[in-house]
């Protein structure tokens, strides 16, 4: 597990594009964000938990198909099938590489994006929790996505039709927290319910991932 | 431990194409396989490493024994020849990758970056993939495309070394080995024949 | 033993030959009821009962808007049901009448939010409010456009069998918990369930009669379009079945 872990973060950053692109979208998208809504810092600072949050999980989103593509054309994903480790813990491997190579650089990021959106001093802390609890979440139904749509030709665009539902729950708990923080309100209720999420989704989706996996594989 | 495959029927896109297929693969065995193209070497060599169900039969022997190699090596373009071996074998589990890199003469290429390998040579390292697994049941698809007379010769060593191990082999190809010791099996009478069509389909719409 | 054999008996209209046969004889019956339903539970609702007191006439899109709601949820229940059947018995019918159902349940997803926008218009003076329920039935439509890209974009088709169930099961289970996020987000507008087993509490008689009479029949439409819709599945999935078998050359 440990081997596919070093390899899959390896490959990403010898191909260089792996941490850097995710992040650039999310500096665009979050620069883009005044141009749309008018530079008013009243206005900004209210929007901003909200646009982070969306831009981190719209970058994650980029990133989504090149989980197993890569792996797919190349036979690797066939020869991992019948490696001795079971296809459950290579999709959770899987996921957990996503996450550190896409999901955990734009966590660290994201309070630096607060900056040019005015967010309330206060908010930076609970930005930086709810998605660091959320963004593990993202990956795992991207995994999940990723898993379905592997064998597809025009997969890229099929895969964010079917991932982004799955996003919901994740994206307003976590906003949520991110929002309350900012404005200094009591935040354990969409805390408990973010984390229960990622939990639950860590603990049962790889299941699913795997299932669906051994369906394309066939 | 023996290879058995008894009454096997294997389909590719929902219809069956090989039918009522045994054979028995003893330690020290190897097995050729042959066949007109589209026969279902493929899917049964598939079958046969567990990556598609079978419709029907048995197949005892094979499970976390086989290392699977087909027409895609599943190496990465990016790490060098010895990463992509090292990777395998901590993933098989296996340590020693030296005497592997020894039997395809890929030792002095060790340090390149597997995507400027020639065809050949990937083919090479493919190969000497499945040294590193220290799986007993080869499971080889056309293993000798884009290798050249020499590196056939090395692959034959490979095999025989893997026998003489007590492993067994099972091969799809098309050329001679040279492995006198292989045994052969035509696949063609084995070849589905499909019941004529009737109003009363089943559940398989067959 | 006699449990088991009707269970039995159960499953055979799981051949599609069976179903066929059953469904065919059915469906002229199912129209035709559907129909007089939908005439009579429309015409009554529309015409026959007083305006509300407080909403007037336009209390009476709750005749297509709260059937259409029900069959929008029912028919995303009933792809689940039949995904976990063909997951677990591999029924071709059930998977293929799961495939039937999702158009079907995407447009009553869609009547039921157009009519619901048509509502909130002189209700709450906009055409679109992000109410809990609102949301959660545009939610519902995005995963039942997912359910169907996925469909299509699949060749084989146990393989799209196989990975759509599994959407749908991992689908249904967001669904919910996005209804519940939904209502966190927004505490919302609408007004509380239209129908309960406490009637009184909600609807009046005059209302409700007929309101059951257009339940009855978006159901039996909705059935008699999942029949005719699973029988063309099944003459497509036979076709590309003999097309396999001559390619193969028997």
């Amino acid at each position: 597990m440990i081997a596919l872990l070093l390899r899959d973060l390896r490959l990403a950053v010898r191909a260089g594009g792996g941490f850097g692109l995710g992040l650039a979208f999310f500096l665009i998208v979050t620069v883009l964000v005044p141009f749309g809504v008018g530079p008013e810092t009243a206005l900004l600072s209210s929007i901003a938990p909200g646009v982070l949050w969306l831009g981190a999980l719209l970058a994650c989103l980029l990133s989504l198909d090149r989980i197993f593509a890569l792996d797919w054309e190349d036979g690797t994903l066939d020869l991992l099938a019948t490696a001795p480790l079971p296809l459950e813990a290579v999709v959770s491997v899987k996921a957990l590489a996503h996450w550190l190579t896409t999901g955990l650089p734009l966590v660290l990021v994201a309070p630096l994006l607060g900056v040019l959106l005015n967010l309330a001093p206060q908010g930076y802390l609970w930005l930086l929790v709810s998605l660091a609890l959320g963004t593990p979440a993202l990956s795992v139904l991207g995994t999940f996505g990723a898993a379905l749509t592997v064998g597809l030709k025009r997969g890229g665009l099929l895969l964010s039709l079917l991932v982004l539902p799955l996003y919901v729950p994740s994206l307003i708990f976590g906003a949520e927290v991110a929002r309350r923080g900012a404005l200094g309100m009591e935040l354990t209720t969409p805390l408990l319910l973010l984390a229960g999420i990622s939990a639950g989704v860590i603990a049962l989706l790889p299941f699913a991932s795997a299932a669906v996996l051994r369906v394309n594989l066939r | 431990m023996d290879l058995r495959v008894s009454d096997l029927t294997v389909a590719r896109g929902g219809l069956p194409v090989l039918s009522g297929l045994s054979f028995v693969l003893e330690p020290g065995g190897a097995l050729i396989l042959r066949g007109p193209n589209g026969i279902g070497k493929t899917t049964l060599l598939r079958t046969i490493a567990g990556l598609q169900p079978p419709v029907a039969g048995r197949i005892e022997g094979a499970e976390d024994r086989v290392a699977y190699a087909a027409h895609a090596d599943g190496l990465k373009p990016t790490l060098s020849v010895s990463e992509n071996l090292t990777f395998w074998a901590r993933v098989f589990g296996a340590g020693d990758i030296g005497s592997a890199l020894d039997a395809f003469e890929l030792g002095a290429l060790a340090h390149r970056a597997a995507g400027s390998l020639s065809a050949g040579q990937k083919r090479r390292l493919g190969l000497a993939r499945l040294l590193v697994t220290g799986r007993s049941v080869w499971v080889l698809d056309e293993p000798t495309v884009s290798l050249d007379t020499h590196a056939v010769g090395l692959f034959a060593e490979a095999v025989r070394a893997h026998l003489a191990w007590g492993g067994l082999a099972l091969i799809a190809t098309h050329i001679d080995l040279g492995l006198s010791e292989a045994g052969v099996l035509e696949l063609a009478p084995f070849k589905t024949v499909l019941a004529p069509v009737s109003d009363d389909f089943d559940e398989a719409f067959l | 033993m006699a449990a088991s054999e009707k269970l039995n008996s159960l499953w055979s209209y799981a051949n599609p030959r069976k179903f066929l046969a059953v469904t065919e004889r059915m469906l002229p019956g199912l129209w035709a009821l559907s129909g007089a339903c939908l005439i009579v539970g429309l015409i009554w609702g529309f015409f026959l009962t007083p305006d509300d007191y407080r909403q007037g006439s336009t209390v009476k899109i709750i005749y297509l808007h709260v059937p259409s709601a029900l069959m929008a949820i029912n028919g995303w229940l009933m792809m689940l049901v039949m995904s976990l059947i063909w997951l677990i018995r591999r029924h071709h019918v059930s998977a293929l009448a799961a495939r039937a159902a999702a158009p079907i349940g995407a447009t009553m997803t869609v009547i039921a939010l157009v009519t619901g926008a048509i509502w909130g218009q002189p209700m709450w003076g906009t055409w679109w409010a992000w109410d809990p329920r609102l949301t959660s039935f545009l939610i519902l439509f995005l995963f039942y456009l997912g359910y169907m890209a996925l469909w299509s974009a699949i060749e084989e088709p146990d393989t799209a069998a196989d990975l759509t169930s599994v959407l749908c099961l991992v689908g249904s289970v967001f669904a919910l918990l996005s209804r519940y996020a939904v209502n966190f987000w927004n505490q919302g507008l609408h007004q509380g369930a239209s129908l309960s087993l406490d009637k009184k509490e909600n609807v009046a008689d005059v209302f409700y009669i007929p309101l059951l009479v257009c339940i009855a029949g978006f159901v039996l439409l909705f059935i008699a379009l999942v029949f005719y819709r699973t029988g063309t599945e099944i003459r497509a999935r036979r076709i590309r079945a003999l097309e396999a078998r001559e390619r193969a050359g028997a």
